[in-house]
């Protein structure tokens, strides 16, 4: 995983709530063995035509969101199925910091894993930052995880609170896998005792 | 202290905690199907890490089957390398899997209660929202992305930061009509999709208690639909006997241990939950969801809601939008609503006793006129115990598909889908835009919701038949 880096980057709007797994990586797009190049597919059914040609009403084709790398959406975002090909997609597509009043656990969980920093912010908070783009649709956002602040091309400074461990572990881009493993003694003997007070659990 | 269940069982499960980092919680079980562990797989092999515990875990191939022709090749090549993958991965690791050809096989939900894989008490997880489903059991089980697969796989743990409780208790009677679905989608309606972010949230009261382990099945599965990370019912004396003698459950000396065990993980009198809902069964409706998200329901004997009845602007423009993809005026009666399609099956309502209450409406009907109606049983063992029951040959007779399990049109992965435009009455558990198919209409229905529209080719208040 590639550590975070505090970035200035454009800030696109998605005006909707409950944002779901399905509309971010449809499942026809889920019978791949890899986990790249889910990209392309990103809001497929959004954003393109039948006939494959980009729609031009969906807020991601607007030429001034074409670099961004912050998505700045409604309550609830990645709610639905744990499908993890949908940060995959949005990390691929070039997004690496989400900001919303909520998240669906697992989709949160999942942005972890992938190097995607999900901001949480209060639904006041949400407001101000979305009318600020609706004003200069292609306007910046500078994201400092350390300071755990966004700043705004206009000087809005916003706080956001993360938990420290995942916070690191974003900055640090270290696996997960590899700091439990150091723990594996605690595993060894938890599954010690549990072969004596739970014994039908390893029958 | 006075403890509930969640915190009993997270207890239990405790293996490292540490200032500064997530604790570290044991997992019991781990259940696998094709779409989400591929990744995983090859990021073992990557880190050429092993798998801890074989035995803990169990797979099937679900998503990605065909529901018909299941003696021939699958068709679509991409997802015929996806089944094959999951059985090498299998293979190559001394894995369990139910493949295509086993009588075991259907989809990872219905299959572990039916071999009794998953206990009162323990942690259990997959990559899949509807592993909330085991909650059913008393059984803290949730759905994890495929990076925490590899993490389950490697480590048979994972990093957890704990939930919040929240207790939902249904009092009062449900109406015969009504079942576990529409307690669950009217719970989701009353607290919203995101309602249960943050929360495990533990079903409580009467109307709970008297729902059978098939119903709290449907229920729990549904937990996750409310944004909660699982859903729990306490273990009882039904839970005990649905288990006793499966090929997973406790043997000989281990059962009555086992049950003592069992019954010690219910919630304490005088626990305290960090939030705490009551609903009453006797309010509730048979429910039919109107919009595009589970939250958007309704009682079958309303109408459509209007934009402007809501207060929150944000749903108000959810609720058009909504209106606008399904095709549907505000203020139309549901029962005036007209469907192109019946599907009967998933995770949520694929078991015996779904196809049972479905079947008892359909004996006798006939699909209407311009339907499609389909029965897509949970698993190979529910599909033959409704054979021994008769129960396809009811289907048959009044028109209905009766096809081999599998997921199917619950996410429309394996070719099963609607076509654009078409209306569905489903039994599954999400009507997100395009999830049956790009461009179809879902309306989240009981089995015998579903079974009232086939033949009425349109939704029916099943308490007027």
């Amino acid at each position: 995983m590639k550590p975070y880096t505090n970035h200035t980057s454009t800030a696109a709007l998605m005006e909707r709530s409950n944002v779901d797994t399905d509309q971010i990586i449809p499942k026809q797009f889920l019978k791949k063995v890899e986990r790249s190049g889910f990209g392309v597919h990103l809001f497929h059914d959004w954003r393109f035509n039948a006939d494959g040609s980009d729609n031009a009403d969906f807020e991601l084709n607007k030429d001034a969101f074409k670099d961004a790398r912050i998505l700045v959406a409604g309550d609830n975002f990645g709610c639905g199925s744990s499908r993890e090909h949908a940060p995959w997609a949005i990390e691929d597509y070039g997004f690496n910091t989400i900001i919303s009043t909520s998240y669906a656990d697992i989709f949160y969980n999942n942005c972890f894993k992938n190097g995607i920093l999900p901001i949480v912010v209060t639904r006041q908070e949400l407001d101000q930052l979305m009318q600020e783009i609706r004003d200069n649709e292609g306007v910046k956002f500078s994201i400092d995880l350390s300071a755990k602040t966004i700043t705004t091309a206009a000087g809005t400074v916003v706080k956001f609170d993360i938990d420290e461990f995942r916070k690191q572990n974003l900055l640090s881009g270290l696996d997960d896998i590899g700091m439990t493993l150091k723990h594996v003694d605690k595993i060894d003997s938890f599954e010690a005792r549990q072969q004596q007070t739970h014994p039908w659990l390893w029958k | 202290m006075n403890k509930t269940m969640y915190e009993k069982i997270w207890d239990d499960h405790l293996v490292h905690e540490s200032e500064g980092q997530a604790p570290i919680l044991y997992i019991d079980r781990h259940l696998l199907h094709e779409v989400t562990s591929p990744q995983a797989f090859e990021g073992l092999r990557n880190a050429n890490r092993p798998v801890r515990r074989t035995a803990a875990n169990l797979a099937t191939l679900d998503h990605c089957v065909p529901t018909t022709d299941r003696d021939q090749p699958i068709k679509d090549p991409i997802a015929r390398i996806q089944v094959e993958t999951m059985m090498k991965n299998c293979s190559d690791n001394g894995m369990r899997l139910y493949d295509m050809d086993s009588p075991n096989n259907g989809i990872i939900h219905i299959v572990v209660p039916e071999h009794g894989f998953v206990h009162p008490g323990m942690t259990v997880v997959c990559g899949d929202s509807h592993t909330a489903t085991h909650g059913a059991f008393g059984a803290l089980a949730f759905g994890i992305g495929t990076s925490e697969v590899e993490h389950v796989l490697s480590s048979q743990t994972l990093r957890q930061k704990k939930s919040k409780t929240m207790r939902v208790n249904v009092e009062g009677e449900l109406s015969e009509f009504c079942t576990a679905k529409d307690i669950a989608l009217s719970i989701i309606g009353h607290i919203g999709t995101a309602g249960g972010t943050g929360y495990v949230i533990e079903y409580t009261g009467d109307a709970i208690k008297k729902l059978s382990m098939e119903g709290r099945m449907t229920l729990c599965n549904l937990a996750i639909e409310s944004g909660a990370r699982a859903g729990l019912v306490a273990p009882d004396e039904k839970t005990f006997e649905f288990l006793k003698g499966r090929e997973f459950a406790p043997q000989g000396d281990d059962w009555d241990k086992a049950v003592a065990y069992w019954k010690s993980i219910v919630t304490d009198e005088g626990a305290e939950y960090d939030t705490e809902v009551t609903m009453h069964a006797d309010d509730i409706a048979p429910q039919v969801t109107w919009g595009t998200s589970p939250e958007q329901v309704i009682g079958v004997d309303k109408k459509v809601p209007d934009p402007k009845q809501f207060s929150d602007e944000d749903k108000q423009k959810s609720c058009a939008s909504a209106l606008n993809y399904m095709g549907l005026q505000a203020n139309t009666d549901i029962t005036d609503i007209a469907i192109d399609y019946v599907f009967i099956g998933s995770c949520t309502n694929g078991r015996i006793e779904d196809l049972r209450a479905a079947a008892k409406v359909a004996a006798g009907t006939t699909v209407a006129d311009g339907v499609t109606a389909i029965v897509v049983p949970g698993s190979y063992r529910v599909k033959k115990q409704a054979e021994e029951e008769g129960l396809n040959q009811i289907f048959l007779d009044a028109g209905w598909q009766w096809r081999e399990p599998g997921c199917s049109m619950c996410l429309a992965m394996n070719g099963d889908e609607l076509k654009p435009g078409e209306r569905c009455a489903s039994t599954s558990n999400r009507n997100f835009e395009g999830r049956q198919g790009k461009g179809g209409r879902t309306h989240l229905v009981s089995p015998a919701m579903a079974a009232a529209a086939a033949a009425a080719g349109k939704f029916v208040d099943i308490r007027k038949l």
